[in-house]
């Protein structure tokens, strides 16, 4: 698209490394044998995802505008670039940065593309990453060169392979780490890219390191390996290791990772996993995609079967001197300060003072702070990037890192130096106060830009940010330390499953209209590496969720108990209350329009299937009815959980879904039995064999949970099984209600 | 030498009062109706990020926004597919789109005449360092074809040009003319 792009590719000749320059090249000769017609289009897919291209919402030619499908007439006509994805629409570029690590001149970089090849925002993700929207495929391959000359790859940002390695963005500085984890996961990081055990896996493979267990900031309970650091004393010598994690995952249904070993030496990570990656290549799931991912070969095979085999695999290979090369250098590696360091001078305007609270942490050198700087739900624009590369110049040695909570942190400022930089990141709009509390709100992409999006997770995270930073929490340390994350859909890109107040995106018909709801999960854990999920309490028109978060804050501050944290108050009144306090907010008031469009987004969602002054909201199909109650099902099954019944739990999730399915059933057999397996067997008949209840992007994996849940029906469920059928049914109920939504208007039955 | 992806910004009269939330719902009326000449594809919502891209309505060809960069509120083209012919018609092509959009806006009636044009500055990007890096070089070399160009576009009046010369940033003039103009008046001189 850009005139420039032969350009490029002859001025940096030369100038990249050979590795990466030979990838680009190979990708650049891709992009030109698709637009020939002579590479496959499935193929093309999967080669530029698996440099980290991205389609995006729409890329399919298709629009609703807000009264009509509108189709895209773009110049390259129907040449795709994948299954139903337009060669010209607009695309994602994500953009790996190994433990977030960054300089100067990779920052004035990416502000170059942002500015040239996207939309001016470099967004910064959950996963440390950035990413870049609204690219044009024949960009892409200018885009890495330019990437590859200041040593930034694109390659395995996305596809089934070993995404960015995460890291803890205080490594090095933090008061409570171990030792510092930043050497073993850039060396892990560059191991794995590339590695030929990785190229055949059935789904994508995160990494993660801390440098301590009890802090959130690697979040490695979410990860398919995690990495923890330890010391023992071996014979009078302390030695470093990881405690090692395996099979944690977000998701749709979060599952917690099982610890593989306590302790592996530091010269075992990467054989370690390249053991780990050799058995999810082999034994994991490669046709369904709901289940390829390594947490899902673990919860079949259980973690001690899988240790075994991932220890025998061990011993099959060959010794590779990467394993331990650089084991002496992450001995040395240490970071070390610009500027000497001191106190923080007094005095200060009361946001400055604000800010010192809440954005700064004390290394354990002494003198020397982290510095957060806030960016509103991760965007951050070109000019911004060269403030904060010239930032990062005048007061450190360029030690910059990216955050899972969407923000950058700039290590290795001196205490004396605080005015100063608190000056120059205001100059640059950069002093927002409130980084990690409430009003730092994260969110994945979401309906603006996703393909997976079903609610505007971005639309209700401004909405939000903007209200919560006009109120003023900091007489309450309670409330104001909250986290709130927002992911548009069950895929938990935003991480809310991980919040003490966390929202995804579902949808929900009202009077035979979809409206864009927002599902309530509550008391997730963010602190000891994401050391526990929350719940979903029920689903909240998009409109109401400010009212949520105002309701179940208040009620915090006036009932809680002295020094109960937020998950612990949740625990204590019990869902029960709690879905009680948010019943009169579960509906769309009468006769609002508003309620039909969502935040940010004036389009009134379905505005086709809806007659003007059509509002009929208070028609109700015995098939919501019955939705409705095999909802309440799912409540019953969460009390039941939390009230230790494990096995009921299990039982009453699995017969929601029956439920469920029986509801849509009942629309083409009224007649249907109680009987379970008739139930699952007309079900799948007319909704799964159909494709009716199919996912656009999940498929059938749904509709799996509900013939698995029955194919187990008679088993006994221990707590691990009880609560992942307790999520599998919230998120099937969920899709009953999109096929429903699918299905013509209300029925009668 | 050749300019491409020119990018042109008219500077808003009282940015101060206006509110870039009613333009949403315009831009998705462009796109719905596909009233430029670019194919309109879908809106990025940056309210929330100072000093930046404001709202924009993403085409294939260019992208038009009520950007907010450097805190200077304008009505901006960016020209993002090539544009055959001389780097005058590069020129007069990108700040003809901008002016009709711009009157556009002026025109909408849901905007109650708040996006109005201030009737005198203009700033002008190359959103291509490759083509037209930030160097004295490249000024010296565009610097007659600027000129020749703005002074159609202010029918002979006098304007001052400012380069931005950091060579971090894109090849940028901040143009003020010495008197008010239209829209019309400016689109008025550039087609006759």
């Amino acid at each position: 698209m850009k005139a420039s792009n032969a350009l490029w590719k002859e001025h940096l000749a030369g100038k990249m490394p050979e590795d990466l320059a030979r990838e680009v090249d190979i990708f650049d000769s891709e992009v030109a044998l698709r637009k020939q017609g002579k590479l496959d289009e499935r193929l093309f897919a999967e080669t530029r995802l698996r440099r980290g291209t991205y389609g995006q919402r729409y890329d399919n030619g298709q629009r609703h505008d807000g009264s009509k499908v509108q189709e895209m007439k773009y110049p390259s006509g129907t040449l795709t670039k994948g299954p139903s994805t337009m060669w010209d629409a607009p695309g994602m570029q994500r953009i790996k940065i190994p433990a977030g690590g960054l300089h100067a001149e990779q920052l004035e970089s990416l502000a170059q593309l942002a500015e040239e090849y996207s939309d001016g925002i470099a967004h910064v993700t959950t996963r440390q990453d950035f990413q870049l929207h609204y690219v044009h495929i024949e960009d892409a391959p200018t885009i890495m060169r330019r990437l590859a000359a200041v040593r930034i790859t694109t390659r395995e940002a996305c596809g089934n392979s070993v995404r960015n390695v995460t890291a803890c963005p205080y490594a090095g500085t933090c008061m409570d780490e171990v030792f510092d984890v930043t050497p073993y996961a850039k060396a892990l990081s560059k191991f794995l890219l590339g590695h030929p055990d990785c190229q055949n896996f059935g789904r994508k493979f995160k990494p993660a390191f801390s440098g301590c267990a009890q802090h959130a900031c690697g979040l490695t309970s979410l990860h398919d390996i995690g990495f923890i650091a330890v010391k023992r004393n071996e014979n009078g010598v302390e030695k470093r290791g990881f405690d090692v994690y395996v099979g944690g995952g977000l998701g749709a249904v979060p599952y917690m990772a099982k610890r593989f070993d306590s302790f592996v030496p530091v010269e075992e990570i990467l054989p370690l996993t390249q053991a780990v990656a050799r058995v999810f290549a082999r034994l994991g799931e490669k046709k369904n995609r709901s289940r390829a991912r390594i947490k899902f070969l673990i919860q079949d095979l259980g973690i001690d079967k899988f240790r075994d085999l991932v220890l025998e695999e061990r011993k099959t290979l060959t010794p590779d001197p990467r394993w331990t090369s650089f084991l002496k250098d992450a001995e040395e590696f240490t970071e070390t300060p610009l500027r000497p360091g001191g106190e923080t001078p007094n005095g200060g305007s009361e946001r400055y003072q604000h800010w010192l609270k809440t954005n700064i942490r004390p290394q354990k050198q002494p003198g020397y702070v982290v510095v957060t700087v806030a960016l509103p739900l991760g965007d951050i624009t070109a000019n911004q990037l060269r403030f904060l590369a010239d930032i990062v110049r005048k007061f450190t040695k360029e030690t910059v890192r990216t955050t899972v909570e969407q923000n950058f942190v700039i290590r290795w400022v001196s205490r004396k130096d605080l005015p100063e930089i608190y000056e120059a990141l205001d100059a640059a709009r950069l002093a927002d106060p409130g980084a990690g509390t409430i009003v730092d709100v994260v969110t994945c992409p979401g309906t603006d830009t996703c393909k997976l999006g079903i609610s505007s997770s971005r639309g209700l995270a401004a909405e939000l940010h903007k209200r919560l930073a006009e109120c003023n929490f900091q007489s309450d340390d309670a409330v104001e330390n909250l986290h709130i994350k927002i992911s548009g859909c069950f895929n938990s890109c935003g991480q809310h499953h991980i919040a003490d107040l966390g929202f995804y995106g579902v949808s929900r018909k009202v009077g035979g209209y979809a409206v864009p709801h927002f599902q309530v999960v509550l008391g997730g854990e963010w602190e000891n590496n994401a050391g526990s999920y929350g719940l979903p309490v029920g689903a909240i028109p998009s409109k109401n969720v400010p009212k949520v978060v105002t309701r179940l804050t208040g009620r915090y501050v006036e009932g809680r108990n002295p020094g109960e944290s937020f998950k612990e108050f949740i625990q204590r009144i019990g869902k029960a209350e709690l879905k009680g306090m948010l019943d009169d907010l579960a509906r769309p008031p009468a006769g609002d329009r508003s309620y039909f469009s969502d935040w940010g987004d004036p389009r009134e969602y379905t505005l086709e299937d809806m007659g003007t002054g059509e509002c009929a909201g208070e028609v109700v199909s015995s098939v919501e009815f019955d939705l409705g109650a095999a909802e309440r099902e799912v409540f019953e099954a969460q009390l039941a959980f939390e009230n230790g019944r494990i096995d009921q739990a299990g039982k009453t999730a699995y017969h929601a879904m029956l439920r469920g399915a029986k509801a849509l059933v009942k629309i083409v057999n009224p007649s249907i039995s109680d009987d379970p397996d008739q139930i699952v067997a007309d079900f799948r008949k007319h909704y799964f064999d159909t494709q009716k209840f199919w996912d656009p992007f999940a498929g059938g994996k749904f509709a799996q949970y509900l013939f698995d849940a029955h194919q187990k029906a008679g088993n006994p469920h221990t707590a691990d099984s009880s609560r992942y059928l307790i999520d599998e049914a919230q998120l099937f109920i969920d899709a009953a209600h999109s096929c429903y939504n699918k299905l013509d208007a209300t029925v009668a039955v | 030498m050749d300019i491409q992806h020119v990018n042109v910004k008219l500077l808003v009269g009282n940015p101060q009062s206006v509110d870039l939330e009613p333009l949403i719902p315009v831009f998705h009326r462009w796109i719905e109706g596909q009233v430029c000449d670019e194919l309109l594809l879908d809106i990025a919502d940056y309210r929330h990020v100072p000093a930046g891209p404001g709202v924009a309505l993403i085409g294939h060809q260019a992208d038009y926004s009520l950007d907010n960069t450097d805190n200077r509120l304008g009505v901006r083209y960016n020209r993002k597919a090539p544009f055959d012919g001389t780097n005058r018609d590069r020129l007069k092509q990108a700040v003809c789109s901008v002016l009709k959009a711009c009157q556009r806006l002026e025109e909408d009636a849901a905007l109650r005449g708040k996006i109005r044009f201030n009737g005198q500055d203009v700033d002008l990007f190359i959103n291509d360092r490759m083509l037209a890096p930030n160097y004295e070089e490249t000024r010296q070399l565009l610097d007659p074809e600027f000129k020749a160009f703005f002074d159609t576009l202010f029918r002979g009046g006098d304007y001052s040009m400012i380069y931005d010369t950091d060579p971090r940033h894109l090849l940028r003039i901040s143009v003020r003319a010495s008197r008010l103009f239209t829209v019309s008046d400016l689109i008025r001189n550039l087609v006759s």
